[in-house]
Protein backbone atom coordinates (compact mmCIF):
# COMPACT_ATOMS: atom_id res chain seq x y z
CA UNK A 1 0.00 0.00 0.00
CA UNK A 2 1.48 3.39 -0.95
CA UNK A 3 2.03 5.86 1.85
CA UNK A 4 3.61 9.30 2.16
CA UNK A 5 5.83 9.62 5.22
CA UNK A 6 6.44 13.24 6.27
CA UNK A 7 9.99 13.78 7.51
CA UNK A 8 11.13 17.43 7.38
CA UNK A 9 14.65 16.72 8.57
CA UNK A 10 17.74 18.72 7.76
CA UNK A 11 19.94 16.65 5.48
CA UNK A 12 23.05 17.37 7.53
CA UNK A 13 21.33 16.74 10.87
CA UNK A 14 23.64 13.82 11.69
CA UNK A 15 26.66 16.10 11.34
CA UNK A 16 24.91 18.81 13.36
CA UNK A 17 24.22 16.36 16.20
CA UNK A 18 27.87 15.30 16.31
CA UNK A 19 28.91 18.95 16.23
CA UNK A 20 26.79 19.53 19.33
CA UNK A 21 28.55 16.64 21.05
CA UNK A 22 31.94 18.09 20.11
CA UNK A 23 30.81 21.45 21.44
CA UNK A 24 29.71 19.97 24.76
CA UNK A 25 33.03 18.17 25.10
CA UNK A 26 35.14 21.25 24.37
CA UNK A 27 32.97 23.41 26.60
CA UNK A 28 33.16 20.98 29.52
CA UNK A 29 36.97 21.27 29.43
CA UNK A 30 36.70 25.12 29.57
CA UNK A 31 38.53 25.53 26.30
CA UNK A 32 37.70 28.35 23.87
CA UNK A 33 37.70 27.04 20.30
CA UNK A 34 37.70 28.54 16.82
CA UNK A 35 37.21 27.08 13.35
CA UNK A 36 39.49 28.92 10.91
CA UNK A 37 38.28 28.83 7.33
CA UNK A 38 39.71 30.40 4.17
CA UNK A 39 40.69 29.77 0.61
CA UNK A 40 44.10 28.15 0.05
CA UNK A 41 46.88 30.67 0.54
CA UNK A 42 44.85 33.28 2.47
CA UNK A 43 47.11 32.85 5.47
CA UNK A 44 45.44 30.41 7.87
CA UNK A 45 48.70 28.81 8.97
CA UNK A 46 50.46 32.20 9.09
CA UNK A 47 47.76 33.58 11.39
CA UNK A 48 48.18 30.54 13.62
CA UNK A 49 51.95 31.05 13.73
CA UNK A 50 51.60 34.75 14.51
CA UNK A 51 48.94 34.07 17.13
CA UNK A 52 51.13 31.44 18.77
CA UNK A 53 54.14 33.74 18.81
CA UNK A 54 52.07 36.31 20.74
CA UNK A 55 50.17 33.99 23.06
CA UNK A 56 52.14 30.78 23.53
CA UNK A 57 53.76 32.10 26.72
CA UNK A 58 50.38 33.15 28.18
CA UNK A 59 48.07 30.37 27.07
CA UNK A 60 48.14 26.65 26.44
CA UNK A 61 47.16 26.30 22.79
CA UNK A 62 46.27 23.20 20.79
CA UNK A 63 46.03 23.22 17.00
CA UNK A 64 44.13 20.75 14.84
CA UNK A 65 45.00 20.98 11.16
CA UNK A 66 42.83 19.73 8.35
CA UNK A 67 44.43 19.12 4.98
CA UNK A 68 43.85 16.80 2.09
CA UNK A 69 47.45 15.59 2.42
CA UNK A 70 50.77 16.17 4.26
CA UNK A 71 51.46 17.28 7.84
CA UNK A 72 53.26 20.48 6.79
CA UNK A 73 50.80 22.77 8.59
CA UNK A 74 50.75 20.78 11.83
CA UNK A 75 54.55 20.82 11.75
CA UNK A 76 54.54 24.62 11.36
CA UNK A 77 52.12 24.99 14.29
CA UNK A 78 54.28 22.72 16.46
CA UNK A 79 57.40 24.69 15.53
CA UNK A 80 55.63 27.94 16.43
CA UNK A 81 54.91 26.74 19.95
CA UNK A 82 51.60 24.88 19.95
CA UNK A 83 51.29 22.66 23.02
CA UNK A 84 49.74 20.01 20.82
CA UNK A 85 49.39 19.83 17.09
CA UNK A 86 47.29 17.20 15.40
CA UNK A 87 47.00 16.67 11.68
CA UNK A 88 43.81 15.39 10.10
CA UNK A 89 44.34 14.16 6.55
CA UNK A 90 40.93 14.15 4.95
CA UNK A 91 42.06 11.88 2.13
CA UNK A 92 40.39 13.96 -0.53
CA UNK A 93 37.45 15.48 1.33
CA UNK A 94 37.37 19.20 0.73
CA UNK A 95 36.28 20.17 4.26
CA UNK A 96 36.42 19.00 7.87
CA UNK A 97 33.25 17.59 9.36
CA UNK A 98 32.15 16.87 12.90
CA UNK A 99 33.19 13.20 12.72
CA UNK A 100 36.75 14.10 11.73
CA UNK A 101 37.00 16.67 14.52
CA UNK A 102 35.69 14.14 17.02
CA UNK A 103 38.48 11.74 16.03
CA UNK A 104 41.08 14.45 16.57
CA UNK A 105 39.57 15.54 19.90
CA UNK A 106 39.95 11.98 21.15
CA UNK A 107 43.72 12.34 20.75
CA UNK A 108 43.81 15.47 22.91
CA UNK A 109 43.63 15.93 26.66
CA UNK A 110 41.49 19.06 26.39
CA UNK A 111 41.81 19.89 30.09
CA UNK A 112 45.45 20.82 29.41
CA UNK A 113 44.51 23.70 27.09
CA UNK A 114 42.91 27.17 27.08
CA UNK A 115 42.55 27.66 23.34
CA UNK A 116 41.86 25.22 20.51
CA UNK A 117 42.43 26.38 16.95
CA UNK A 118 40.99 24.19 14.22
CA UNK A 119 42.41 24.96 10.79
CA UNK A 120 39.93 23.82 8.16
CA UNK A 121 40.80 22.66 4.65
CA UNK A 122 41.51 25.58 2.30
CA UNK A 123 38.20 26.04 0.48
CA UNK A 124 35.64 28.85 0.26
CA UNK A 125 32.57 26.69 -0.38
CA UNK A 126 32.23 23.44 1.53
CA UNK A 127 33.43 24.12 5.08
CA UNK A 128 30.55 26.58 5.62
CA UNK A 129 27.99 23.79 5.42
CA UNK A 130 29.57 21.47 7.98
CA UNK A 131 29.43 22.63 11.57
CA UNK A 132 32.23 21.31 13.73
CA UNK A 133 31.09 22.37 17.19
CA UNK A 134 33.66 25.09 17.86
CA UNK A 135 32.63 28.23 19.75
CA UNK A 136 33.34 30.65 16.89
CA UNK A 137 33.77 30.39 13.15
CA UNK A 138 36.35 32.70 11.66
CA UNK A 139 36.90 33.43 7.99
CA UNK A 140 40.24 34.73 6.76
CA UNK A 141 39.97 36.76 3.59
CA UNK A 142 43.09 38.14 1.98
CA UNK A 143 43.45 41.21 -0.17
CA UNK A 144 45.00 39.51 -3.25
CA UNK A 145 41.95 37.26 -3.59
CA UNK A 146 39.99 40.27 -4.79
CA UNK A 147 37.23 42.46 -3.39
CA UNK A 148 34.40 40.50 -5.02
CA UNK A 149 34.70 37.39 -2.85
CA UNK A 150 31.76 38.13 -0.49
CA UNK A 151 29.52 38.34 -3.55
CA UNK A 152 30.85 35.15 -5.09
CA UNK A 153 31.00 33.04 -1.93
CA UNK A 154 28.03 34.29 0.12
CA UNK A 155 27.59 31.02 2.01
CA UNK A 156 30.99 31.35 3.59
CA UNK A 157 30.66 35.04 4.47
CA UNK A 158 27.18 34.64 5.94
CA UNK A 159 27.87 32.10 8.62
CA UNK A 160 30.98 33.37 10.38
CA UNK A 161 31.37 35.17 13.72
CA UNK A 162 34.53 37.06 12.80
CA UNK A 163 36.33 38.04 9.62
CA UNK A 164 40.07 38.58 9.30
CA UNK A 165 41.23 40.59 6.28
CA UNK A 166 44.84 39.52 5.84
CA UNK A 167 47.71 40.95 3.76
CA UNK A 168 46.61 44.58 4.10
CA UNK A 169 50.27 45.52 3.56
CA UNK A 170 49.59 44.71 -0.12
CA UNK A 171 46.74 47.24 -0.45
CA UNK A 172 48.90 49.89 -2.16
CA UNK A 173 49.82 47.42 -4.92
CA UNK A 174 46.46 45.82 -5.63
CA UNK A 175 43.17 47.20 -7.02
CA UNK A 176 41.16 46.12 -3.97
CA UNK A 177 38.22 48.40 -3.14
CA UNK A 178 37.77 48.03 0.61
CA UNK A 179 34.40 49.88 0.48
CA UNK A 180 32.97 47.49 -2.09
CA UNK A 181 34.29 44.48 -0.17
CA UNK A 182 32.87 45.67 3.14
CA UNK A 183 29.47 46.54 1.66
CA UNK A 184 29.19 42.93 0.56
CA UNK A 185 30.26 41.68 3.96
CA UNK A 186 27.81 43.99 5.72
CA UNK A 187 24.92 42.82 3.55
CA UNK A 188 25.65 39.17 4.19
CA UNK A 189 26.64 39.37 7.81
CA UNK A 190 25.60 42.68 9.43
CA UNK A 191 27.84 43.78 12.28
CA UNK A 192 30.33 40.90 11.94
CA UNK A 193 33.57 41.58 13.85
CA UNK A 194 36.29 42.45 11.31
CA UNK A 195 40.07 42.44 11.77
CA UNK A 196 42.14 43.99 8.96
CA UNK A 197 45.72 42.89 9.56
CA UNK A 198 48.98 41.78 8.07
CA UNK A 199 50.72 38.65 9.31
CA UNK A 200 53.88 39.85 7.58
CA UNK A 201 54.17 43.29 9.22
CA UNK A 202 52.17 42.53 12.36
CA UNK A 203 49.85 45.50 11.77
CA UNK A 204 46.42 44.84 13.29
CA UNK A 205 47.47 41.62 15.02
CA UNK A 206 46.92 43.10 18.49
CA UNK A 207 43.18 43.57 17.92
CA UNK A 208 42.85 39.99 16.76
CA UNK A 209 44.81 38.61 19.71
CA UNK A 210 42.83 40.78 22.15
CA UNK A 211 39.59 39.45 20.71
CA UNK A 212 40.78 35.90 21.37
CA UNK A 213 41.86 36.82 24.89
CA UNK A 214 38.55 38.53 25.70
CA UNK A 215 36.67 35.42 24.56
CA UNK A 216 38.87 33.18 26.69
CA UNK A 217 38.35 35.38 29.76
CA UNK A 218 34.61 35.37 29.19
CA UNK A 219 34.60 31.57 29.04
CA UNK B 1 30.26 20.84 -3.06
CA UNK B 2 30.74 17.22 -2.03
CA UNK B 3 27.57 15.43 -2.95
CA UNK B 4 28.58 11.96 -1.74
CA UNK B 5 28.32 12.58 2.04
CA UNK B 6 25.12 14.51 1.40
CA UNK B 7 23.63 11.66 -0.57
CA UNK B 8 24.63 9.18 2.14
CA UNK B 9 22.94 11.36 4.70
CA UNK B 10 19.74 11.51 2.61
CA UNK B 11 19.76 7.72 2.32
CA UNK B 12 20.29 7.24 6.07
CA UNK B 13 17.45 9.56 7.00
CA UNK B 14 15.10 7.98 4.45
CA UNK B 15 15.90 4.42 5.54
CA UNK B 16 15.39 5.27 9.21
CA UNK B 17 11.96 6.77 8.58
CA UNK B 18 10.99 3.98 6.19
CA UNK B 19 11.81 1.42 8.85
CA UNK B 20 9.69 3.27 11.41
CA UNK B 21 6.81 3.21 8.94
CA UNK B 22 7.36 -0.54 8.32
CA UNK B 23 7.88 0.20 4.64
CA UNK B 24 8.97 -2.49 2.21
CA UNK B 25 10.08 -0.10 -0.50
CA UNK B 26 10.87 3.61 -0.90
CA UNK B 27 9.61 4.85 -4.25
CA UNK B 28 10.10 8.63 -4.11
CA UNK B 29 12.01 11.20 -2.05
CA UNK B 30 10.96 14.84 -1.86
CA UNK B 31 13.84 17.20 -1.18
CA UNK B 32 13.62 20.94 -0.57
CA UNK B 33 16.87 22.66 -1.51
CA UNK B 34 17.34 26.42 -1.41
CA UNK B 35 19.28 28.13 -4.13
CA UNK B 36 21.87 29.24 -1.57
CA UNK B 37 22.62 25.62 -0.63
CA UNK B 38 25.17 24.58 -3.17
CA UNK B 39 23.98 21.16 -4.22
CA UNK B 40 24.19 19.80 -7.73
CA UNK B 41 21.04 17.76 -8.37
CA UNK B 42 22.59 15.59 -11.07
CA UNK B 43 25.50 14.61 -8.82
CA UNK B 44 23.17 13.62 -6.00
CA UNK B 45 21.14 11.49 -8.42
CA UNK B 46 24.36 9.93 -9.73
CA UNK B 47 25.58 8.93 -6.25
CA UNK B 48 22.08 7.91 -5.26
CA UNK B 49 21.91 5.30 -8.02
CA UNK B 50 25.15 3.80 -6.69
CA UNK B 51 24.63 3.84 -2.94
CA UNK B 52 20.91 2.99 -2.82
CA UNK B 53 21.58 -0.25 -4.68
CA UNK B 54 20.69 -3.27 -2.56
CA UNK B 55 18.54 -1.25 -0.13
CA UNK B 56 14.77 -0.84 -0.11
CA UNK B 57 15.38 2.56 -1.68
CA UNK B 58 16.95 1.12 -4.84
CA UNK B 59 15.46 2.77 -7.91
CA UNK B 60 13.67 5.46 -5.91
CA UNK B 61 13.09 8.75 -7.69
CA UNK B 62 14.57 11.93 -6.23
CA UNK B 63 12.47 15.08 -6.58
CA UNK B 64 14.17 18.42 -5.98
CA UNK B 65 12.07 21.39 -5.04
CA UNK B 66 14.28 24.42 -5.54
CA UNK B 67 13.56 27.48 -3.41
CA UNK B 68 14.78 30.77 -4.89
CA UNK B 69 16.84 33.12 -2.75
CA UNK B 70 14.95 35.94 -1.09
CA UNK B 71 16.28 38.77 1.07
CA UNK B 72 14.49 40.83 3.70
CA UNK B 73 15.49 44.43 4.33
CA UNK B 74 15.72 45.09 8.09
CA UNK B 75 15.20 48.82 7.55
CA UNK B 76 12.15 48.96 5.28
CA UNK B 77 10.89 45.34 5.42
CA UNK B 78 11.05 45.03 1.64
CA UNK B 79 11.40 41.43 0.39
CA UNK B 80 13.28 40.98 -2.84
CA UNK B 81 15.31 38.62 -4.98
CA UNK B 82 18.99 39.50 -4.41
CA UNK B 83 20.97 41.04 -7.19
CA UNK B 84 24.30 39.21 -7.34
CA UNK B 85 26.17 42.47 -7.74
CA UNK B 86 25.14 44.30 -4.59
CA UNK B 87 22.77 42.30 -2.34
CA UNK B 88 21.59 45.67 -1.02
CA UNK B 89 17.88 46.54 -0.74
CA UNK B 90 16.68 47.92 -4.10
CA UNK B 91 14.00 49.95 -2.30
CA UNK B 92 16.05 51.91 0.24
CA UNK B 93 19.65 50.82 -0.64
CA UNK B 94 20.19 49.61 2.91
CA UNK B 95 22.72 46.84 3.43
CA UNK B 96 21.11 45.82 6.71
CA UNK B 97 19.45 42.81 5.15
CA UNK B 98 19.08 39.14 5.89
CA UNK B 99 18.37 35.99 3.96
CA UNK B 100 14.65 35.23 4.20
CA UNK B 101 14.57 32.15 2.00
CA UNK B 102 16.91 30.07 -0.09
CA UNK B 103 19.03 28.19 2.43
CA UNK B 104 16.64 25.26 2.86
CA UNK B 105 18.34 21.91 2.84
CA UNK B 106 15.99 19.18 3.98
CA UNK B 107 14.25 15.94 3.20
CA UNK B 108 10.59 16.84 3.28
CA UNK B 109 8.93 13.45 2.86
CA UNK B 110 9.22 10.04 1.25
CA UNK B 111 6.71 7.88 -0.60
CA UNK B 112 6.85 4.27 0.49
CA UNK B 113 5.05 0.99 -0.01
CA UNK B 114 3.98 -1.18 2.89
CA UNK B 115 2.63 -4.71 3.07
CA UNK B 116 -0.15 -3.80 5.40
CA UNK B 117 -3.58 -3.64 3.92
CA UNK B 118 -5.49 -0.46 4.69
CA UNK B 119 -7.39 -0.70 7.94
CA UNK B 120 -10.95 -1.50 6.97
CA UNK B 121 -13.46 1.04 8.09
CA UNK B 122 -16.55 -0.64 9.32
CA UNK B 123 -19.77 1.27 9.32
CA UNK B 124 -21.64 -1.51 11.08
CA UNK B 125 -22.14 -1.50 14.77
Amino acid sequence: MPLNVPIVENILSANDRLAQENHARIDAAHVFSINLMASPGAGKTSIIEQTLSRLADKLRIAVIDGDIATSLDADRAAAAGAGASIQINTGGECHLDAVMLRGALEQLDLTKFDLLIVENVGNLVCPAEFRLGTHKSVLIASVPEGDDKPYKYPGMYRGVDALVINKIDLLPYIPFKMDFFQRGVEALNPGVKTFPLSCRTGEGMDDWVNWLLSNIERG
Amino acid sequence: MHELPITESILNIALRHAQQAAATRITDLHLVIGKLSYVVDDSVQFYWDMIAKGTIAEGAQLHFQRVPAEMLCLDCNHRYAPDDETLACPNCQSVRVKVAAGDEFRLESIDVETNEAPTPISLEK
